[in-house]
């Protein structure tokens, strides 16, 4: 006996209306994406359920990647059984056995097929008692189990299932559109992203590469972030902004208090410009209310003034430990703390303003035309796709 | 040549040495350089270490590269030691481990540390009973090896980890150098804090190997330096050996999936061909190592048999290379409770994936050969 198949219940989405089909669609889209690299496991779905078919698989692996899913409440591992008490049996045995920690646990009898010949009352007793009889140091504790055993038959076959092991919740990638993400390198911005693709959002990366100033090793790590966001979604553009000369420009032309601030402004047109050629309707980033200079009231007031775009901002609330706690669960914590300049790092005003104040920001920026650099800028963007999938690099092959 | 001695070393894969060789020539640069030519080093350090720790299911921050087993060996304990010391001084071991876990272990002795040495029963396995017992508040590390290198026996290291996972102020270490690659061992939810592995005994190099150190155990460095490896291991990394060995790692997963069964298979066949012999006892248990083989020859020295093989090509050993200067009793097997007349004559017979039956046949019968004439001789 083993495990034939992972149980998949719908988070939030399952309180959606007439549109709940596109969320179920599309999460099975997803899960399908997910568990292709297992050729024989297979995503299935019949009324209110999704299932994971293993086939023979080593459930272990498929469901660590299934946990990765965004728009799943829990999932569980479970055995398909003809409707035969002797099986049912044996399967909930192997359930209960099969569960790690376990030291209570609670029989739960669904009958829905009532031409099944044993009463709903009399099963629960019936296995409860097989239970504790073929296994030591177990107990029934009916409120508060370690384990729910739980035994569902149905018309067509009986379904078993211990362990209900939590899912990231959330909407499905791809339920809720496109989002630019400004991706730095940091501890910020990836939990940021994270967070977004949680409501279902599709992101695309921008990053502003400053060479030579930053390194190559430091688009990698923009690139190694994205692809560690790749496995709770699907695949990301990276979209990598040459940036040096209209930063030079703006440290040469403008004061240096408010060199900071015009800079942001100059990322936050040019990824306006880029979501507007990929028709992706919002910019998300890591910003988080008071936390440096630029993410102040003041600085938010004044950057955000060049774009209408919607920013969604997920960590704008947060304590840091709160996103610290986070990139660490999500794995980019490793990465984002590798001591590689970035763009934001290297041109460094003594004494950025605090405050500054948009009619100023806006009068030193009409003392200079940036047009020509900002174009030159977009026109040099290299775009590099993440992927979730193992990549080794062209020069490494055969060597391991 | 019939080479029996792979518990000692094995001999380098081609594969493993074309990695070595192309990452010498190609990516020499130092991974710690800033520069691009640093940069590409550093990215093939970073796929090694991704490489090796989805060949252990554990993450990559917890790969620390080394320079082979007594160094893993001694990083685990004494790290371990040094750094929890305020914790207490006690450790468990056995008393069949590897001179580099036992060495390591007198020299904490002198330092004030105490040291439980479980004794094992005939089959060279500890009792979890005693383990339990020998668990005292201030133990701060219990170290157990995974397969025994003279004789094969293998230590329920699961069911030491459970034990160890009842203990939350304990950690548990485990010398996987003989076992790695032929006698299975998960790592995540074992209980296991520390695993050392080497290079040179899957057919990868000398002077590489690893160190499994979970991600919430902390060490006290033996080298300090330049923070490479996490800090717990300075020195300039060893690439090109760093990349064979995981190499050497994955050759021997593949064939430890698909060809264990017929190395088993090899060693039931050595057990009954060789007890049939006249006055040669089998040593090793039958559900040990598949790879290792532990006999005495009574009343003939164990050094002359291995001289009068080496005559003919065929080499063998007299228990564990890293402890044959020593005197010629075996301590292990003294330590299995046979009397000295098995612990004063017993050979190894060590075998690897690619050794045949054919060559066990040649074996068995040069032996025999050997065994007769040497009696010849003496009457």
């Amino acid at each position: 006996m083993q495990y034939d198949h992972i149980l998949i219940r719908y988070g939030e989405m399952s309180l959606k209306g007439k549109n709940i089909k596109q969320f179920i669609i599309k999460l099975q889209e997803n899960l399908q994406q997910k568990i292709k690299e297992f050729p024989n496991v297979k995503v299935t779905r019949t009324q209110g359920r999704m299932f994971v078919l293993l086939n023979g698989h080593d459930p272990e692996p498929v469901m660590e990647k299934c946990r990765k899913v965004f728009g799943i409440q829990s999932l569980s591992l479970a055995i398909k059984v003809d409707n035969d008490i002797e099986q049912i049996k044996e399967a909930s045995l192997f359930a209960l056995q099969h569960a790690k920690d376990v030291k209570t646990f609670k029989m739960t009898v669904k009958r829905i097929d009532k031409n099944f010949p044993i009463h709903t009352n009399e099963l629960n007793q019936l296995l409860g008692a097989h239970l504790l009889t073929n296994t030591d140091g177990i107990t029934v504790d009916v409120h508060n189990p370690d384990v729910e055993v739980k035994v569902e038959i149905r018309l067509e076959a009986a379904y078993i299932t211990s362990k209900a092991v939590l899912g990231l919740g959330g909407l499905p990638v791809g339920t809720s559109g496109k989002s630019l993400l400004l991706l730095s390198g940091g501890i910020d911005s990836p939990v940021a992203g994270f967070l977004a693709m949680k409501r279902g959002v599709h992101l695309e990366a921008i990053h502003f590469h400053s060479p030579p100033y930053t390194s190559e090793r430091a688009k990698q790590k923009v690139i190694d972030l994205s692809k560690q966001l790749t496995k709770y979604g699907k695949s990301i553009k990276v979209h990598i902004v040459p940036f040096t000369k209209l930063q030079q420009e703006i440290f040469r032309e403008m004061p240096e208090s408010y060199a900071m601030t015009i800079m942001r402004r100059m990322m936050f047109r040019i990824a306006e410009q880029v979501s507007r050629n990929e028709s992706i309707l919002s910019l998300t980033t890591g910003e988080n209310l008071g936390q440096v200079a630029s993410q102040t009231m003041e600085s938010m007031h004044a950057i955000n003034d060049v774009t209408n775009y919607p920013i969604i901002r997920p960590l704008v609330a947060m304590d840091k430990q709160e996103v610290i706690d986070i990139s660490k669960q999500i794995g980019t914590y490793e990465t984002s703390i590798l001591p590689y300049e970035d763009c934001c790092t290297i041109f460094v005003p003594k004494a950025p303003k605090t405050k500054p104040r948009l009619d100023k920001v806006s009068f030193y920026e009409s003392t200079y035309d940036f047009t020509k650099s900002i174009e030159e800028a977009i026109d040099g963007i290299e775009t590099v796709v993440a992927h979730d999938r193992k990549e080794v690099d062209e020069g490494f092959s055969g060597l391991f | 040549m019939i080479y029996l001695d792979n518990s000692a070393t094995t001999k380098p894969d081609e594969a493993v040495l074309q990695s070595f060789d192309q990452v010498t020539k190609q990516f020499y640069a130092n991974p710690s350089s800033i520069h691009q030519f640093g940069g590409k080093a550093e990215k093939l350090l970073h796929a090694a270490k991704q490489q090796a720790a989805e060949i252990l299911h554990v993450e990559r921050n917890e790969i620390i590269f080394t320079s082979g087993g007594t160094e893993g060996n001694n990083t685990a304990i004494k790290g371990i030691a040094l750094e929890h010391q305020g914790r207490g001084k006690h450790i468990i071991t056995s008393e069949i481990e590897h001179p580099s876990v036992e060495e390591a272990c007198k020299a904490l002795e002198k330092l004030g540390f105490t040291i439980t040495y479980l004794p094992v029963d005939e089959n060279g396995v500890i009792s979890l009973d005693d383990l339990k017992n020998a668990i005292q508040d201030d133990t701060i590390l219990i170290s157990i090896m995974h397969v025994n290198n003279e004789t094969g026996s293998i230590q329920p290291i699961e069911e030491i980890g459970e034990i160890a996972k009842q203990h939350p102020k304990l950690f548990f270490h485990v010398d996987d150098v003989q076992g790695f690659g032929k006698v299975p061992l998960e790592l995540p939810d074992s209980g296991i804090d520390l695993c050392t592995i080497s290079g040179h005994k899957i057919h990868g190099l000398k002077g590489t190997g690893l160190l499994y150190v979970n991600k919430h155990t902390k060490l006290f460095p033996l080298f300090h330096g330049g923070d490479q490896e996490q800090a717990i291991r300075s020195g300039t990394e060893n690439l090109a050996g760093i990349v064979s060995m995981v190499k050497a790692m994955r050759l021997i997963k593949d064939r430890e999936k698909n060809e264990v069964k017929a190395l088993y298979d090899l060693k039931l066949y050595l057990v009954e061909a060789l007890r049939t012999i006249d006055g040669v006892y089998v040593n090793t248990p039958v559900e040990g190592a598949p790879h290792i083989l532990n006999i005495s020859v009574l009343g003939i020295k164990p050094e002359v048999i291995i001289h009068m093989l080496g005559e003919k090509d065929i080499y063998i050993s007299t228990k564990s290379a890293c402890s044959s200067k020593q005197t010629d009793e075996s301590k292990i097997l003294a330590a299995c409770g046979f009397d000295s007349d098995r612990t004063t004559s017993a050979l190894r017979i060590s075998m690897a994936y690619d050794n045949t039956k054919k060559e066990l046949e040649i074996f068995v019968q040069e032996l025999t050969a050997a065994i007769t004439q040497f009696r010849e001789v003496m009457e």
